[in-house]
């Protein structure tokens, strides 16, 4: 054959599009927005609207034509815009419903199912962009449908702020209350957390970083499935050759991602950012990072074992992944969403899984307690402690964590929230019984740690 | 629909890969490239293997000359394929180069 590569590598590739649910989870399109400040919110509104439709005119079609040609799904086009904190702070306001209104308009109008970028960092405190925005986020969630908001509240170089902490702990009771018909929806689309990285392509949490370039194109990769079946496939391997099957695995499906974002940087004319290398599981049978760590070998994900399991994963797709891509980035590692992941459902639902092996789990891997439903009766200090429990993980491990959390109202522990589609399905789970409200109403910041101190 | 593809240059090979996976039986071959013959694209190489009487063909052609876009391509191969009850991919080569080669 007069080619570079094997028939039996062509299949292979045909084999994982057809049979193991590879796809390129997202292509995201990073917007800067600096430029639409103006002290007039309606004003600021329309230049949001105008920038994202602009911009974003030829997003979907060219991930299409993309995805036409080269064979391989691509899952979602999506939008990040600069921190919408930043772009309202200008405004003469006390709300920024208006500019996540605007949001949502260009959202539907250029075709996109998420843009995220309703987004503060508060880190160290709060600016009066801040302020507006954090009061504006449970409104703007319940009365839009596309936009995801997300809320820095911890970083290894400031420590955690834990006044915000209680704030989110507040909000995220509110948005469940105005968004309760549809199963608090608007907290999935609601992400705190603790060293952001400000180019990852994944909702809920994208933004497009004050670091970043004018427009960018950033892609996250998906394959569990792909994972999952090499793992079936190869039974009895020792640890090293398990590592390195999945080096070898990540390596394949993150060149998808290198090469779908490439093309779309260069037909839309914009430059390529970075591939996100994360293993993002769907709710499709057989897409999940639950099942890979029990085909390692453990009977029930969640039992003891599971977070060694989750290490080696985790390192192993970064290695592969790494050698795979020119620009890495993002969140780059194992997701362990609850309610996207038919294994990690089950596990909940079968008693193997719980919020504890989860927070352990989160210490091995990206990202953090992720569509985690609880008790409608769950306090927004309760809440507060969980999201202080993950940030202390990240700010002491210099890593990203985060905090999904859905308190259903009217939801008890067993019941099961059905969102659909990526989303998926959460069952309601238990939670502590004893109380931080003390420890929460402290006030303050939890200073940073001593390895901070690094220069 | 019929226009001529806008990406390719003039003396440029460009790759596409057809692979066609299913229950082997009379007529696929010619089945496949006539729909490539009608439509000037042009084959560089076959192989196949039948296993069990289950048939995979690979072609690697070159589709500089094509007189419809790839999109319209793979509709046709498409309704072919289900015509005659195989499975017709056809992919640009360089999903196989980058998945497998750095």
């Amino acid at each position: 054959m007069p080619v570079g590569y094997s028939a039996a590598e062509i299949m292979e590739t045909i084999k994982m599009i057809e049979t193991e649910n590879l796809d390129i989870r997202t292509i995201t399109m990073g917007i800067s927005l600096r430029d639409c400040a103006d002290t007039d919110i309606k004003k600021t509104a329309q230049k949001v609207y105008d920038k994202v439709t602009k911009n974003a005119e030829n997003l979907v079609k060219v991930g299409e034509d993309i995805s036409k040609e080269y064979g391989i799904p691509i899952i979602n086009k999506r939008i990040a815009v600069t921190p919408i904190s930043l772009v309202g702070e200008s405004c003469l306001t006390d709300s920024y419903v208006a500019l996540a209104q605007a949001l949502d308009q260009a959202a539907h109008q250029v075709g996109v199912n998420f843009i995220g970028g309703f987004s503060a960092l508060v880190q160290k405190g709060f600016t009066k962009g801040d302020e507006i925005l954090l009061e504006s986020i449970s409104e703007s969630l319940a009365v839009t449908k596309r936009v995801c908001s997300s809320v820095n509240i911890a970083s290894t170089k400031a420590g955690i702020n834990m006044d915000a902490v209680y704030r989110m702990g507040k909000i995220i009771k509110e948005t469940a209350e105005k968004t309760k018909e549809q199963g608090a929806i608007g907290c999935a689309k609601l992400v705190v957390f603790c060293n952001v990285p400000e180019d990852n392509p994944f909702m809920a949490g994208a933004f497009h970083g004050i670091g970043e370039p004018e427009v960018v194109i950033n892609v996250g990769v998906s394959g569990p499935g792909v994972v999952l079946h090499a793992i079936k496939n190869n039974p009895g391997l020792d640890f090293g050759s398990l590592a390195t099957l999945i080096k070898q695995t990540a390596f394949k499906i993150t060149r998808m991602g290198e090469l779908a974002g490439r093309e779309a940087a260069k037909r839309l004319n914009i430059p390529f950012g970075i591939v996100d290398l994360s293993l993002a599981p769907t709710p499709a049978i057989g897409d999940s990072v639950a099942d890979i760590l029990e085909a390692m070998g453990l009977e029930k994900v969640g039992g003891h074992g599971t977070t060694a399991a989750l290490a080696l994963l985790n390192d192993a797709v970064k290695k592969g992944g790494a050698m795979a891509s020119s620009y890495v980035g993002g969140l780059s590692g194992a997701f362990i969403p609850v309610s996207e992941d038919a294994g990690m459902i089950r596990g909940v639902e079968e008693g193997s899984l719980c919020l504890d092996k989860l927070e352990a789990m989160t210490c091995v891997c990206s990202v953090g307690l992720d569509m985690i439903a609880v008790p409608g009766e769950t306090t927004a200090e309760t809440i507060a402690a969980i999201i202080a429990d993950e940030a202390a993980i990240g700010m002491i491990n210099r890593k990203t964590t985060a905090v999904r959390i859905i308190p259903v109202p009217g939801s008890k522990v067993g019941d099961k929230v059905e969102y659909g589609g990526l989303l998926g399905q959460a069952p309601v789970m238990p939670l502590h019984m004893y109380s931080a409200e003390k420890f929460i109403k402290r006030g303050g910041r939890i200073p940073a740690p001593i390895h901070a101190l690094n220069n | 629909m019929n226009t001529r593809r806008q990406t390719s240059q003039e003396g440029e090979v460009e790759r596409v890969i057809i692979t066609v996976v299913g229950k082997d039986k009379v007529g696929i071959i010619s089945g496949v490239t006539g729909l490539l013959s009608d439509n000037n694209v042009n084959i560089l190489d076959i192989s196949q293997t039948i296993m069990q009487d289950f048939l995979t063909m690979i072609m690697v052609t070159d589709i500089s000359g094509m007189t419809v876009s790839l999109q319209r391509l793979q509709e046709i191969l498409a309704e072919k394929g289900e015509e005659i009850g195989v499975r017709i991919n056809a992919q640009h080569e360089d999903i196989f180069k980058y998945m497998h080669r750095i």
